[in-house]
């Protein structure tokens, strides 16, 4: 009987070096996941922004209103909501898809009013210029709106889209595990939460930080062109 | 579809969800104003010529904006356990916003600060008013001008950010929701009706801060 305590399996072992692979991954997750869902949500943002500075009053409103819903209400929610509501009308989804569409949603509607004020940076009467020189409308768009409006929205953008590398971290209450599930995996295990939480938050860090300096350097270095 | 939707659970419970709305609000104007306390501290460090302020604010402010939210109430929740210290969950989400707050305001209040041209102070100085003076008469007046509209999406920002509380054991309006919803099952419908309160309290600070906004800058 006395050898057998010499066999003790111990469920909790601390962090070893195979749980910063693990951690790696998890990250690649985050990244596949925020890359979609800024990518995407940029796209229809834009063309969401482009509605809302050029086209009529009403319509205007009308998708203000909606996108303005997105905005009031927590992130949390809204993925709580979405991935409830589709088993509902029998059509369950997974939690990466329904964690991509609703962070796309939210992104599309932060990047709408960013590119409104973007295409709106643009003086009227340069816009008239373009258009008196024989400009079409889609090529005053391309080559006065588009080069003026992008160097006034990139920081704006750049602040929307890591907030949703950040945000993305929610998609966690879902099951789907990115970097900050995959901390909650390891502390259960290690019992380790502050060493842990500090390298997940390093893991963030290491992202966000690099873009919102090189965004902060393209800012002050276009100021003076 | 072979879906029930049972809203009367939900309607019964609406007294306790709008009471948790209002925990949310208090939990979120609280931690704004510690956020701007702490806030307006950080961005004096960060002009201040100590280097060992200015290490100290810059390293809270990335630290706050770079990093979600959430994991910060998780450190003040369980990481902080690592040093036997154990906050309640009101406590994790208060200290965890007002990191956060704080962080984020700074950047807006030194922002505000580097709006106001040197040259006034050194004008109103000139004219006779004590440092006091020119503080409050000259450039106060100016940044809270500035910083008031980002200073009203920071509190928007902050009750969106307290729903994070629900995962911390927090009973604030998720934190009830949840504990409402998982008690029947409802879950769809007791988040639609909080979805509703959220954008309910979101259009009310905004609606509040426009009015008192026109009545400030009136001119």
């Amino acid at each position: 009987m006395d050898n057998s305590a010499t066999q003790v399996i111990s469920f909790f072992t601390a962090f070893r070096l195979a749980d910063l692979w693990y951690l790696g991954q998890a990250a690649i997750n985050t990244i596949i996941i925020s890359v979609l869902a800024i990518s995407i949500g940029s796209f229809f943002g834009v063309i969401f922004g482009w509605i809302l500075a050029e086209f009529n009053r009403y319509l205007t409103v009308l998708l203000n209103l909606i996108l303005d819903v997105f905005r009031s209400i927590p992130l949390i929610i809204q993925l709580i909501l979405f991935y409830n509501f589709f088993p509902i009308i029998g059509l369950p989804l997974k939690p990466f898809t329904a964690g991509t569409i609703v962070l796309t949603i939210y992104t599309s509607s932060l990047v709408a009013q960013v590119a409104r004020s973007g295409i709106q940076a643009t003086p009227v009467p340069t816009r008239r210029a373009g258009r008196s020189l024989g400009m079409t409308y889609f090529q005053d768009l391309r080559y006065v709106v588009f080069p003026i409006g992008l160097r006034a929205m990139l920081p704006a953008w750049t602040g929307v889209a890591l907030g949703v590398l950040k945000d993305s971290a929610l998609v966690s209450v879902l099951g789907f595990v990115e970097l900050l599930r995959a901390s909650q995996i390891l502390v259960t295990r290690t019992q380790e939460p502050f060493i842990i939480l500090t390298i997940v938050g390093a893991f963030y860090f290491m992202l966000s930080y690099p873009i919102a300096r090189i965004t902060d350097r393209l800012e002050k270095r276009w100021q003076n062109d | 579809m072979d879906y029930n939707f049972h809203w009367r659970p939900v309607f019964r419970k609406l007294d306790q969800l709008i009471a948790a709305g209002w925990v949310t609000m208090e939990v979120a104007v609280l931690a704004m104003l510690v956020g701007i306390v702490l806030g307006l501290l950080l961005a004096l460090m960060k002009m201040s010529n100590s280097r060992s302020l200015r290490w100290v604010a810059v390293g809270w402010i990335e630290i706050a904006r770079n990093t979600p939210a959430l994991l910060q109430l998780f450190f003040f929740g369980f990481g902080l356990g690592a040093f036997g210290i154990h906050l309640s969950p009101f406590l994790i989400v208060l200290f965890g916003l007002s990191f956060n707050n704080a962080g984020y305001l700074a950047e807006t209040f030194r922002g505000g600060f580097s709006a106001v041209p040197h040259t006034q102070l050194r004008a109103a100085r000139s004219l006779g008013m004590t440092a006091t003076q020119t503080y409050l008469r000259i450039v106060i007046p100016q940044v809270f001008r500035i910083v008031y509209h980002p200073m009203t999406n920071q509190l928007v920002w902050s009750v969106l950010m307290s729903s994070l509380g629900m995962l911390v054991g927090f009973r604030e309006l998720s934190g009830e929701t949840q504990f409402l919803a998982f008690k029947t099952f409802r879950i769809f419908e007791y988040f639609l009706i909080t979805a509703i309160i959220y954008y309910v309290i979101v259009k009310i600070i905004l609606g509040l801060s426009w009015l008192i906004g026109r009545r400030l800058f009136r001119y």
